[in-house]
């Protein structure tokens, strides 16, 4: 074999709490990369894997340092360099594709010049040959009129095109190492597959060495050749990508893996009632943002929503972003009245606006949030939280509501005494419980389901799934279920309803979703999730017209 | 992090409680504290009546009887600081209090309840803004005669507006976060939202705000002593005894110098506090 590109040995990062508490982050890593070859770091959020690959060019976050262990990037030790000698090294040996390029994109600047900055910060050629070879590069990575697209503003483009422009910029200075960090986890399926290819390509072609960091096993096995498992600070197994995903040796590796098993949703059988009444029934449902005219708001954001939910069933709700999926769900809810159409609950009809709701309709129908930090008030202590709602809706006080509380926090599998906590001291996962003992408190029969997993980590999320599943035996709950995630709605749901462009395009039954799916945009995402199948990007065929029509470009 | 706390019996200190802040902090703490008992018992432990004269010498130094110099009539400075106390602590923290507590609760209200409301609320602020604050202090003190009361809520009207567009401008990214829309989604009322849900979240740049204001009110005090508007002779703030004395700058006189102290210690002793306030209420966001 021949010379590794980067070796990293015993490699120990550190860090010093707000409270002056060290801790260390890295415990000692080893790995090595050959020239050429993708290495992935995979594991949950906390696991190190993005300090991992920031510590390749040198770099710590503010607060951590290299504590010990060595790096060595083509014969020169990143860890024994000065600092002005690791910045010349930046851009040049090794760049950066960050997660969010949108983030990364001054938005007052246009794209060329921001591509091409490394050419010039380390005066690497002249302006007009960098500006040829980033054309070379946009042409590489299948950007549209790649001539012209760097004269362009980033909110000029997309999602997709802008990561794809952010590695652009990370290879303008041919380095020999490119870090990707959860360059498509921003993204949705059906962009994130041209994003990928363009990616796979450009590194197959310039020979480049990469470390792919995400927490996504079935994004990795497309693009790494090997891969390195991740969880606090430690590596826990590494191998080819193969090897990894057909027989992974270590516990956590497998429990990564099973979390991708497909379950199959059972239903829920509740007792047999006389008439079973549908517990949602949405008719023509309209609703949009902005100022009202005519009766009209001036963006409408859902066309002639129609469905009904049975009571004990879970309902999916797929669609990519901006496919009017959550406004569905506020419009529900209350928080954004709909301009036309009704809305039952229990047979019975709801108001579009909250004020003119009984306390017993809001009361049913409770909606959680996709991210648990925003939705729990960080001045609250836990009790707090999950106290309010039962004082408001069933008057409990003092020591019956501190009773019902440790009941809630049982529930969602949490210890009693966490109820003296902050948000801001409880784990994503953790806070995502309470938000659910949150809508639970109210004693609901409908639970709106808002993403409520998709900003968890693999493990956690599927945890998640298996208590909604309990909760709902125990207390015969209705789900709707916001997601973009169609294994994840596979899992929990009965019915599956595609939406696109705020429209519903197909109602079909979960179970025979990949076998039935007739609307081609159906299909289309569908045909869109990664599988864990190192060839299945490879294989993919999709009807190029049908992505330009529907994806958002 | 997990930390798991036991029943048993602790006395809740401020730091048990999370509450403990550092010295900077408690130096600001102990300064104002300093200030406000002065203010309380100046009076009673000045060495010479602070409005007579007592000296035969004008710009007089620092001596045994006379710990920080005369005035430009002879007068005790020292006497009149401790007296002077009562008025710029007493009058500029009241206001404060007065300025930012409207300008808090129309601010987070004007969020909440939005459209109308908080359109006509904010023009006629802003239009009531666009007064300069020493005009309107004249014209407010012209009419209804210089009292104690009306320099105080004349201080709290000229203040309000700012705190006012500062609250509303926080409350307004606080009222579009998860939690208080799940709070409404519940059906909770505008009260329940102001006071549970918006206001401990937008506390600590509040409080900011209110040590900023603070100093201003101090300085506008001075202004309008100086006028012959603010607080009446005898009787002087520490303001009005810089404005007074200016003149013995040139000889070098102590009377000039131990005022603008005071004045200094207060104000920045205020802001060292504020700035240093525990973290569990400066910043929530953690």
């Amino acid at each position: 074999m021949t010379q590794p590109l980067v070796t990293v040995n015993d490699l120990r990062i550190g860090a010093v709490t707000d409270a002056g508490r060290k801790v260390e982050i890295i415990r000692g890593v080893s790995f090595e990369i050959a020239p050429g070859e993708i290495v992935a770091l995979i594991g949950e959020s906390g696991s190190g894997k993005t300090t991992i690959a920031l510590s390749l060019m040198g770099y710590t976050r503010t607060g951590c340092s290299i504590t010990g262990g060595q790096i060595t990037l083509d014969q020169t030790d990143v860890t024994a360099l000065s600092e002005r000698k690791r910045a010349a090294l930046r851009g040049t040996e090794v760049s950066y594709v960050p997660q969010s390029a949108a983030a990364a994109f001054n938005p007052s600047k246009r794209i060329m010049d921001q591509v091409i900055e490394i050419t010039a910060i380390h005066e690497l050629m002249p302006k007009a040959e960098a500006e040829a070879k980033a054309v070379d590069l946009f042409r590489a990575l299948a950007l549209p009129d790649p001539e012209h697209i760097g004269h362009r503003y980033p909110h000029q483009v997309s999602g997709g095109q802008l990561q794809r422009l952010s590695a652009a910029m990370a290879l303008i200075g041919g380095p020999k190492l490119v870090i990707f960090d959860e360059p498509t986890t921003a993204l949705d399926v059906t962009t994130q597959i041209e994003v990928l290819r363009a990616f796979k390509s450009v590194m197959q072609q310039g020979g480049m060495a990469g470390v792919y960091v995400s927490h996504d096993l079935a994004v990795v096995a497309q693009i790494a050749d090997r891969i390195i498992v991740l969880k606090g600070g430690e590596i826990q197994e590494t191998g080819t990508t193969e090897q990894i995903l057909t027989h992974p040796a270590h516990p956590y590796t497998r429990q990564l893996l099973a979390a991708f098993e497909p379950v199959p949703h059972v239903s829920f059988q509740p007792e047999a009632k006389a008439v079973p009444k549908p517990i949602l029934e949405v008719i023509h449902l309209h609703a949009g943002y902005g100022a009202i005219r005519k009766g009209e708001p001036e963006i409408k954001i859902l066309k002639d929503v129609n469905f009904s939910l049975e009571r004990g069933r879970n309902l999916g709700v797929i669609g990519e972003s901006g496919s009017g999926k959550s406004t569905l769900a506020r419009a529900i809810a209350g928080i954004l009245p709909p301009y036309q159409g009704g809305i039952l609950l229990d047979g019975q009809e709801l108001r579009g606006d909250l004020k003119r709701r009984s306390k017993e309709q809001l009361r049913k129908a409770q909606i959680v949030f996709q991210l648990a930090d925003t939705a729990l008030n960080p001045a609250h202590s836990i009790e707090q939280i999950l106290g309010r709602p039962l004082a408001f809706y069933h008057g409990l006080k003092g020591a019956a509501r501190e009773a019902r509380v440790k009941e809630l926090l049982d529930m969602v599998r949490l210890p009693a005494n966490l109820r003296h906590r902050l948000p801001g001291e409880l784990s994503g996962g953790q806070k995502q419980r309470i938000n659910l003992a949150r809508a639970l408190a109210a004693e609901p029969e409908l639970i709106l389901c808002d993403e409520i997993t998709s900003a968890l980590d693999t493990v956690v999320a599927a945890a998640i799934l298996d208590l909604l599943k309990e909760l709902q035996r125990e207390l015969s709950l209705s789900y709707m279920f916001i997601s973009h995630d169609l294994s994840t709605v596979e899992a929990i749901c009965d019915d599956v309803l595609v939406m696109l462009k705020g429209e519903v395009v197909e109602a079909l039954p979960a179970a025979r979703m990949s076998a039935e799916a007739q609307h081609p945009y159906s299909r289309l995402l569908i045909s869109s999730i990664p599988q864990l199948d190192t060839g299945w990007l490879a294989q993919l065929e999709q009807d190029l017209t049908l992505v330009a029509q529907f994806a958002n470009r | 992090m997990m930390i798991e706390r036991s029943n048993a019996f602790v006395i809740p200190t401020p730091k048990r409680l999370g509450y403990s802040f550092n010295w900077v902090g408690r130096v600001g703490l102990a300064v104002i504290l300093f200030w406000a008992v002065v203010a309380i018992v100046g009076p009673w432990i000045a060495p010479h009546p602070p409005g007579e004269i007592v000296d035969w010498d004008y710009f007089g130094p620092v001596t045994a009887d006379f710990w920080m110099g005369t005035d430009y009539l002879g007068r005790d400075i020292f006497s009149r600081i401790l007296m002077g106390a009562r008025y710029t602590v007493g009058i500029a923290l009241a206001s404060v209090v007065l300025a930012c507590a409207g300008g808090v609760i129309l601010g987070m209200v004007a969020a909440v309840i939005g459209g109308w409301f908080d359109m006509i609320l904010s023009r006629l602020l802003d239009a009531f803004n666009g007064i300069p604050s020493l005009l309107f202090g004249l014209v407010v003190v012209a009419a209804v005669g210089s009292s104690i009361p009306v320099l105080i809520l004349t201080l709290a009207a000229i203040y309000l507006p700012g705190s006012y567009r500062f609250a509303r401008a926080l409350a307004v990214n606080v009222n579009a976060t998860d939690y208080v829309t799940v709070a409404r989604a519940r059906g909770e009322s505008t009260p329940y939202l102001i006071t549970r849900e918006i206001f401990p979240n937008i506390l600590g740049p509040v409080l900011a705000d209110l040590g900023l204001r603070f100093v201003f009110i101090v300085l506008v005090l001075s202004g309008l002593s100086f006028l012959g508007l603010g607080v009446q002779p005898p009787n002087a703030d520490w303001g009005a005894l810089v404005r007074e004395n200016i003149e013995g700058l040139s000889l070098g006189a102590p009377a000039v110098i131990f005022p603008s102290i005071a004045i200094a210690t207060l104000t920045i002793s205020v802001n060292m506090f504020i700035d240093n306030l525990p973290s569990k209420i400066r910043d929530r966001s953690e």
